[in-house]
């Protein structure tokens, strides 16, 4: 801080600290570079795949729509990984095991309810052939991950970087049982023949299924922040995240809320695997890549953050959605490295994501 | 053990491994020791940041699988994929160690802010982009990867030649690591492992500190990275994928991520296991195959984590002190992350 004398009345408004200039002018930048990139989705992207929007509007709505729903399964998954993070400060590698267990078990209830194996039609499911396998396997992902935590984590709580190395053994040892038990073929949930339409936008189509899937995320997003906001439970589990030490003092068995977290957090991983198995599919390395999803949504967005799930989830939802899209043809394939890019910006702004704060 | 007994160890277990080729069939030369080698090379690097710096860094085998894909397209010709453009393998390997500096600049500069659990997400999360951009970037590998890439005429030929090149490589990255300590920049480092805030209030550069450490660990990565491409003549995305990024932890973890011995120790236990695991009678018979290797190596990293954090070295340690009946001093695995 600079000392002003009265004399100098004009260096009041100057930037104060060498701090205060560089938020500005990292903020002026970001602002900069938004506006580049609105104008070059809206006018300037021609020899794109996607076109600008002005004249290609139902591909522009049609990108928006694909980053919207793959925002939404993002925050399933990643809300379970953040929840359990805030909490324990466990990072929970075996995050996307649950996630795949849970993917595979929906997939093989689904095929003994519609009684067929192979070549099933949306028309053969029915919306319950599709909810009992979703909330099956994400109970029995819930009750693998309490086992965990219960056996591995209960009695080494605090010891942050033993607990990931435990938990990253047991993603080791699942991938390895499930392509022992389920193979190494990509399978796939089917979407209830109710869902299972295309509706046009702007003269494109596009899968109802995939709405659907929004709004099952959006409901799953709700419950949630009801869960937290509205509940006892949900407010020792705030009150928790902020002191675990002073929640304890209070008379509360912490270690119960902690196993209630770390069930919840893996039903919410099983939730997302049945949803991805409908979206995407089921495969062996699909627990890498979701757990890859909720790390940089929770890098983004802040450990233990709600809020930050949300914004990471939408940011890189849309990063994922419209960096394919709206790179100059030659370079779709490099549109990986834009998720790069967005880590790279919001850790040099923010070492600890949006929403984070350090631990 | 006195610094005297530590080195006379050294040197025995030099000799004994200099005279090996003597001994032992070219299977194992290249197949077993070779691999052994390179693969404890990177653990090293991984070790070197943990030790001195705190920081579990998951992207070394990036660095080491980014020196493999810049050797291939910088030295690769006609025939292979990737860029193709038939430089001198020296040439390469300079090319190959530069670019994996100027990367291991900017990981580390990146993640130097960060550290503890933050560190090992962001560096995992760097694994696995590197993997899928590899896998997505066609003009320099793509999925398929790059095959048919030799190493310089003076180590082509006999399986004995790259096996020394490693080994006096381990024994150049072992020392080096080790005078490192006692150098300023290495205690320093070790400063700031222990209290950044203290050090930057003292008036050192943290994440600078940090971000140099990174790169020196990437370059030995590298390092290894190229002997690996040589060894093999071929590297794919899928060898840098989750997976082997996540077996070179292992690997430092199963001989003690804190030990600089632990590397070369959970090298030599982790290839041997993976090749002689189907040789071991009976084990077949319970459902334990080749096939289930990874159930198994995950197990020994549980059992290792539950039981003893610090690996097998940390156990080594233990005995050592009770033998003399002193305290082991408190590793730093059980001081980071408590609290």
């Amino acid at each position: 801080m600079r000392v002003v004398s009265a004399a100098g009345s004009r260096a009041v408004r100057a930037p104060k600290s060498r701090r205060e200039l560089r938020r500005r002018l990292l903020n002026g930048l970001g602002v900069v570079a938004l506006l580049f990139l609105v104008s070059w989705v809206l006018f300037f992207s021609r020899g794109t795949p996607a076109g600008p929007a002005i004249t290609e509007p139902g591909k522009f709505f049609v990108t928006l729509l694909d980053g919207l729903t793959v925002a939404g399964l993002f925050f399933v998954v990643a809300s379970g990984f953040t929840l359990i993070f805030g909490l324990m400060r466990t990072v929970n590698m075996a995050h996307g095991s649950l996630f795949l267990m849970a993917a595979y078990i929906g997939i093989k209830l689904q095929q003994t309810m519609v009684d067929k194996t192979r070549n099933i039609e949306p028309a053969d499911v029915s919306m319950a052939a599709w909810l009992v396998p979703l909330f099956a396997g994400a109970l029995i992902a819930a009750v693998i991950g309490i086992v965990i935590q219960q056996v591995l984590l209960r009695w080494n709580e605090g010891q942050e970087l033993r607990q990931a190395l435990i938990t990253l053994a047991v993603s080791v040892i699942l991938a390895d049982q499930m392509l022992a038990w389920f193979g190494g073929l990509a399978t796939r949930m089917i979407w209830p023949g109710a869902v299972s339409h295309f509706f046009e936008i702007f003269g494109r189509r596009f899968a109802t299924s995939r709405l659907f899937m929004l709004g099952v995320a959006v409901v799953v997003g709700v419950a949630l922040w009801l869960w937290l906001e509205r509940t006892r439970i949900g407010m020792i589990i705030r009150a928790g995240v902020d002191d675990r030490d002073m929640v304890r003092a209070l008379g509360i068995n912490i270690l119960a809320v902690f196993a209630i977290t770390f069930f919840v957090g893996a039903f919410l991983a099983g939730l997302g695997g049945v949803m991805g198995a409908s979206f995407a599919g089921a495969a062996p390395g699909a627990d890498g890549q979701w757990l890859l999803n909720s790390l940089v949504v929770v890098i983004v967005g802040g450990l233990g953050s709600l809020k930050g799930a949300v914004a990471g989830s939408l940011f890189f939802g849309l990063v994922v959605a419209f960096s394919p899209a709206y790179l100059p043809e030659r370079f779709t394939f490099y549109s990986i490295i834009l998720t790069f890019v967005l880590l790279a910006i919001v850790l040099a702004v923010r070492p600890y994501g949006l929403f984070g704060r350090p631990a | 053990m006195s610094t005297s007994s530590s080195r006379l160890a050294l040197v025995a277990v030099t000799i004994a491994l200099v005279v090996l080729p003597l001994v032992s069939s070219g299977f194992v030369i290249s197949f077993l020791m070779t691999r052994i080698l390179i693969l404890a090379i990177a653990a090293a690097s991984i070790v070197f940041l943990f030790r001195y710096g705190g920081m579990i860094s998951l992207a070394q085998f990036l660095l080491f699988g980014l020196a493999g894909f810049m050797v291939g397209n910088a030295v690769g010709e006609a025939g292979s994929k990737g860029l193709k453009l038939g430089w001198d393998a020296w040439v390469g390997v300079i090319f190959a160690l530069g670019i994996c500096v100027i990367v291991a600049l900017v990981l580390g500069a990146l993640a130097s802010r960060t550290s503890g659990i933050y560190f090992l997400m962001l560096t995992l999360t760097y694994a696995i982009i590197g993997y899928y951009f590899f896998g997505q970037v066609t003009t320099l590998s793509g999925f398929g990867g790059i095959t048919g890439i030799r190493p310089p005429p003076l180590f082509q030929g006999h399986p004995w030649r790259l096996y020394y090149v490693a080994l006096g490589l381990s024994l150049a990255v072992y020392l080096g690591f080790k005078s490192i300590a006692r150098s300023p920049f290495g205690l320093a480092l070790q400063g700031t492992r222990d209290d950044p805030v203290r050090m930057e209030s003292l008036g050192f550069n943290v994440p600078l500190h940090r971000t140099l450490a990174f790169v020196i660990a990437g370059f030995v990565a590298a390092c290894a990275g190229i002997l690996n491409i040589w060894w093999n003549g071929q590297i794919d995305p899928t060898s840098i994928s989750i997976g082997p990024t996540l077996n070179l932890l292992i690997i430092a973890v199963i001989g003690g991520i804190s030990y600089f011995e632990g590397a070369w120790l959970g090298a030599a236990v982790f290839v041997t296991a993976n090749i002689y695991l189907r040789n071991i009678p009976l084990l077949d018979q319970i459902g334990v195959t080749e096939a289930r290797f990874n159930t198994v190596i995950g197990f020994l990293v549980l059992l290792i984590m539950v039981l003893s954090p610090e690996g097998i070295m940390g156990i080594i340690d233990r005995f050592r002190y009770r033998k003399q009946g002193v305290e082991p001093p408190v590793p730093p695995v059980a001081k980071v992350g408590v609290g």
